[in-house]
């Protein structure tokens, strides 16, 4: 009997898999909102004038499996090989339960920033332990919970110096002996900021005339140097000292807190976490206790609950950009949470003495490789060393690399007549053998190896590190294994609940675009081996970057950026360069709406400009007459004008295109900020409106997970006069400098966003641009009435995100939106984004990823919480004892005497609440004023830990 | 004794050639719990509008602006360990200077109570 084929396509992942709701439920969602076709909703959302012409044409899309071997191709295009080349990046072994039960995890991957700590509590203990553990090896008082890389937290860490140091001085030192792309970094920060740099030998240096200096420990070249005299003379000097610093060579070594440093940076890559070409990886940074105030980035703290238990959270918050603006100590949001995880998980996992033990190794395969070269008669230039020898290699330098290359080995290449070796962990006693072979020997690896340092004694670390009883936890994997998950069953990640945060995306994080990402043909490639070795990433960055321009409508691409503040950074200062280039390098005023994001600011002032901000109207729309009177009245100096497209408001302004011509009439360039891509891509280009730059978060749009707080990675497109002005890299042998580390910043997460974009092909991702629309709509619709919504444009529809209205609440009812954040979390549900753009509301983005049921559960429970607020405000509910003002409810509550006005039913299971699979938050409600008051970043002790058990 | 108010929510009370300074309960009670106050050290000298400190709250940063020119003679060392007095007793035990006023013409150019008033409605 012939068969009746299936209308169904089982393999169409943009709109089976990747979009949430089923045609059935888009059709009753159009009818919820008042329309019979998607098409026609579109059409009175986005203006015609800002439409884009043609369709997307970046190809069909792929089945999750054609998807993969495509990947997998280009993957096998890339070479493996045994990477000696150091530089701050080094072979290193990711523990099994790390890489499966974290970076593999979603219950870890999906989460958000720590921003609502009563559901984050495990992500935080996770980022307080890599604090302790920063500020246990670094000898210093407090660290943050991860910045971008070694190189940026390096130029941070300037910017810092300058902000705290009682030097009048304006220039700063760097040490020689800093890895060249730290100097780079160092040196294009540096010039936006009007700041001198001093290159020279440590011995060089003369404190009185810097404010600050910067050193690398070990060196570049492998040579270890005691700072402390030279942080003594920068101290006299009213100077800070900061140092750059190996975390694993600090077990073995006097820590830079010791030599009298006033902040230390570095990267933990070498802590478990894959080369990938470049990363994403953890950087550090810690300071004393003097300067906490002036440290950029997140620091987790200890404060307490309404219980009195302790509970972590996110602390000294109105130092960042999105409170303090051009205020700010830097545009850092994003950190590197999950690679900061996986870095204090290898701490916690290894234990001091395990850490110990590996460094021992290396620095020993090291010295006997030293031994054995030296009688081959090879010159090596230090003398002291921690991993890393140099050679001077004389006319041989090449020949000596072609033939390590020949044997699998990558050497680092060091001016023209000088090689460099470093081992880590998982250097073998052949590898050892075989760069003795390199040199023309034949021994063998001796047997038994000598036990004594290649480390003067007075740099031999002496004092403790990792006391804290978590880093001697039993080392059985099922302690390790239990622990994570304990961890993990704290938070509430995409993988639980909807996110609305509203302006972050937080749409589906596919395991399909995962799963390459842990391969080691992109995990162990190091960012600068040979070109030659890398022509998988090649292919991967050039497709991406067509397509990207496709999408965007610009012409050239830099993955360099490591987040979208960086991206902002990037695009500005691309700008400069174009003014600079141009004989315009007076320009220094920048544009910026009120409702911008506090990152743009923060940006603008990070490039050495002026922030003019320009009002709005009551639409929340930009005003017109006064950004063109201020355009004009700053015509000769008009640097830039900075929009976001959507607004930050979620609104399609019909005046886009006017306000990117009175700039460039003006002799400005515009910015774009994408953060709200995820409105537009496949329907209007932010190229086509008039922007000459922008930035994509791709972990927004391209679905890059948020990690619990990055990695992220913010790429710029710009048009192509702006092309050559692009950050280039001194391992390319660019001209124009660095803004990261590595040339194509976080490269192994890039698969993410090339499998989505391959999987979901023109159509598919147009589709997913309408449905976030219709999503947003959706939710706005059925809110309506119980909530105010904010700013809709024409026809009163909102783009891809809404703005409640809960202001009124707190007349009516003395409610606030932390009371409905947190009476959320009893319903199981993540808040939206929290009093911004507006203080007091609540913005809600759902993407394209949630089906009707979960934006239903969410809807439930956002008019309960309405009911809720009518009952106070009607005086049925007590004004101070309600389920909103004790919220969240926790497991402590249900089981303790019940005194209060309401039902334990009504605590525990609001609308939306699953009955079976009920989330109950760690800790209840946390106190900011309290932890703020009584600052505790390091992880306080076991006792600690019993009472909030108990 | 008078009580002078400026525009950026300080108070003034001046004593001889001396003035206390403070912010006022409205702009305590704007800011919230406040957490942290960064002061100047005594014989900073000043002029008028310069940033001369930050209170740090739970939600906000706020600048203090200096509302005449002048010197700090004393710091009052209590707010940095009880910083939540900003919020108990901005106007009394919680002031922030005494300073010594380098113009006392400035004054004028402050609003008393009534006008303080009116500003915050």
């Amino acid at each position: 009997m012939p068969f009746q084929p299936v209308d169904y396509d089982t393999y169409d992942f943009a709109n089976r898999r990747h979009i949430g709701p089923s045609p059935e439920e888009m059709a009753e969602m159009l009818a919820t909102i008042g329309y019979d076709s998607l098409d026609t909703l579109i059409e009175d959302t986005i203006p015609k004038a800002i439409r884009q012409k043609e369709p997307l044409d970046i190809g069909a899309p792929m089945t999750e499996i054609a998807a993969i071997n495509h990947i997998r191709a280009a993957a096998e295009k890339n070479k493996v090989m045994t990477t000696m080349i150091g530089q701050g990046y080094y072979g290193t072994v990711t523990p099994a339960p790390i890489l499966r039960n974290i970076l593999e995890n979603p219950a870890w991957y999906t989460a958000y920033t720590p921003y609502q700590p009563e559901i984050s509590q495990g992500r935080l203990e996770a980022l307080l332990n890599f604090q302790t553990m920063v500020s246990d090896l670094t000898g210093l008082d407090i660290a943050n919970a991860s910045l971008l890389d070694e190189a940026t937290a390096a130029a941070e860490a300037m910017a810092m110096a300058e902000r705290a140091s009682k030097s009048k001085a304006r220039s700063f030192f760097v040490d020689k002996n800093c890895h060249p792309q730290n100097i780079a970094v160092i040196r294009n920060r540096a010039e936006t900021l009007g700041i001198g740099l001093v290159i020279a030998e440590p011995a060089k240096l003369d404190a009185t005339a810097v404010f600050g200096a910067v050193f690398q420990y070990p060196g570049t070249y492998g040579g270890l140097t005691d700072f402390t005299s030279q942080m003594e003379a920068l101290h006299d000097n009213g100077a800070l000292g900061i140092v750059i610093a190996d975390p694993l060579a600090l077990t073995l070594l006097k820590s830079p807190g010791e030599m009298g440093a006033d902040i230390a940076v570095g990267s933990t890559q070498r802590f478990g976490v894959p080369l990938g070409y470049g990363g994403p990886h953890a950087a550090y940074m810690s300071c004393t206790d003097k300067l906490k105030r002036a440290m950029p980035g997140r620091i987790i703290g200890v404060s307490v609950d309404s219980r009195g238990n302790p509970a972590m959270r996110l602390s000294l918050q109105t130092r960042e950009q999105h409170i303090r603006r051009d205020k700010a100590n830097s545009n850092v949001c994003t950190a590197q949470a999950l690679l900061a995880v996986m870095a204090s998980m290898y701490a916690v996992y290894h234990g001091p003495k395990g850490l110990k033990s590996i460094a021992q190794g290396v620095h020993q395969k090291t010295r006997i490789l030293a031994e054995g070269l030296k009688k081959l008669g090879v010159e090596i230039l230090n003398e002291d060393f921690f991993d890393t020898i140099t050679i001077q290699a004389g006319a041989f330098q090449k020949a000596l690399i072609s033939k390590a290359l020949e044997k699998g080995i990558n050497l680092r290449k060091i001016g023209r007549d000088r090689i460099g070796i470093s081992l880590d962990e998982v250097t073998v006693e052949a590898d050892v053998e075989t760069l003795w072979g390199i040199f023309g020997g034949e021994d063998h690896y001796p047997a038994e190896a000598k036990l004594d340092f290649a480390i003067p004694p007075a740099l031999l670390r002496e004092s403790d590190f990792l006391t804290h009883p978590i880093f001697h936890m039993n080392r059985a994997e099922a302690e390790m294994t239990r622990y994570m998950r304990r961890l993990a069953d704290r938070d509430l990640a995409l993988d639980r609940a909807m996110i609305p945060l509203g302006s972050c995306t937080m749409k589906l994080n596919a395991t399909t675009e995962m799963i390459p990402v842990t391969w080691p043909e992109f995990g162990n490639i190091h960012p600068f081996a040979p070109a030659d070795q890398a022509e998988g990433y090649a292919q991967m960055i050039a497709d991406l970057d067509t397509k990207l321009c496709q999408i965007t409508g610009y012409d050239a691409f830099s993955m360099q950026p490591n987040s979208g503040a960086q991206g902002e950074y990037a695009g500005l200062l691309t700008i400069r360069n174009y003014h600079v280039a141009r004989n315009q390098g007076h320009r220094n005023v920048c544009l910026i709406p009120m409702s911008a994001h506090g990152t743009n600011p923060a940006s603008a002032m990070m490039v050495g400009w002026k922030v003019v901000p320009v009002g709005s109207d009551d639409e929340g729309n930009i005003d017109l007459d006064d950004f063109r009177a201020k355009a004009e009245a700053h015509s000769e100096n008009l640097a830039g004008t900075m929009i976001t497209y959507p607004s930050t408001h979620g609104v399609f302004e019909t005046i886009v295109q006017e306000v990117c011509e009175i700039t460039h009439d003006h002799g400005g360039q515009v910015y774009i900020d994408g953060a709200n891509m995820n409105a537009m891509v496949g329907l209007s280009r932010p190229g086509d409106l008039g922007g000459d730059v922008s930035h994509l978060n791709l972990h927004k749009t391209f679905c890059i997970p948020h990690g619990g707080g990055g990695p992220g990675m913010g790429p710029i497109g710009v048009k192509k006069h702006l092309a050559q002005h692009l950050p280039g890299h001194p391992e390319l042998e660019d001209i124009v400098g660095p803004v990261s580390a590595a040339p194509f910043g976080s490269a192994s997460i890039l698969p993410v966003s090339w499998a989505y974009i391959l999987m979901c092909g023109s159509e598919g991702l147009t589709q997913a641009t309408r449905i976030a629309i219709l999503n947003a709509n959706y939710v706005a619709k059925r809110l309506e009435g119980a909530y105010d919504i904010l700013f809709t444009g024409q026809n009163g529809r909102v783009a891809h995100e809404c703005i409640l209205d809960t202001r009124p609440f707190a007349d009516s009812a003395g409610v606030t939106v932390d009371d409905i954040a947190k009476r959320l979390m009893d319903s199981g549900f993540h808040a939206p984004t929290m009093s911004w753009p507006v203080a007091g509301t609540l913005m809600v983005e759902p993407t394209e990823s949630e089906p009707k049921a979960e934006l239903d559960r969410f809807c439930d429970a956002m008019l309960s919480i309405a009911d809720e607020v009518k009952a106070i405000a009607d005086g049925q509910m007590d004004a101070d004892n309600n389920p909103l003002k004790n919220a969240p409810h926790t497991l402590e509550d249900m089981v303790g005497d019940w005194d209060r006005p309401y039902s334990r039913e009504q605590a525990m299971y609001p609308a939306g609440a699953r009955r079976v699979d009920k989330y109950f938050p760690a800790v209840n409600r946390v106190d900011n004023a309290f932890g703020d008051r009584n600052l505790v970043c390091t992880c306080p002790p076991m006792e600690a830990y019993d009472v909030a058990a108990e | 004794m008078s009580t002078y108010y400026s525009e950026e929510h300080e108070w003034l009370t001046i004593e001889g050639d001396i003035a206390t300074l403070g912010i006022t309960a409205h702009a305590a009670e704007q800011l919230g719990e406040v957490v942290f106050v960064e002061q100047k050290d005594e014989g900073d000298t000043f002029a008028k509008t310069d940033e001369i400190g930050v209170i740090e709250s739970v939600k906000a940063a706020s600048e203090i602006y200096a509302p005449v020119d002048g010197e700090i003679v004393e710091v009052n060392g209590a707010l940095e360990g009880n910083p939540a007095a900003l919020n108990d007793d901005p106007e009394g035990e919680a002031w922030i200077y005494k300073i010594k006023i380098a113009d006392a013409a400035q004054l004028e150019e402050l609003m008393d109570l009534d006008g303080y008033k009116k500003l915050i409605g």
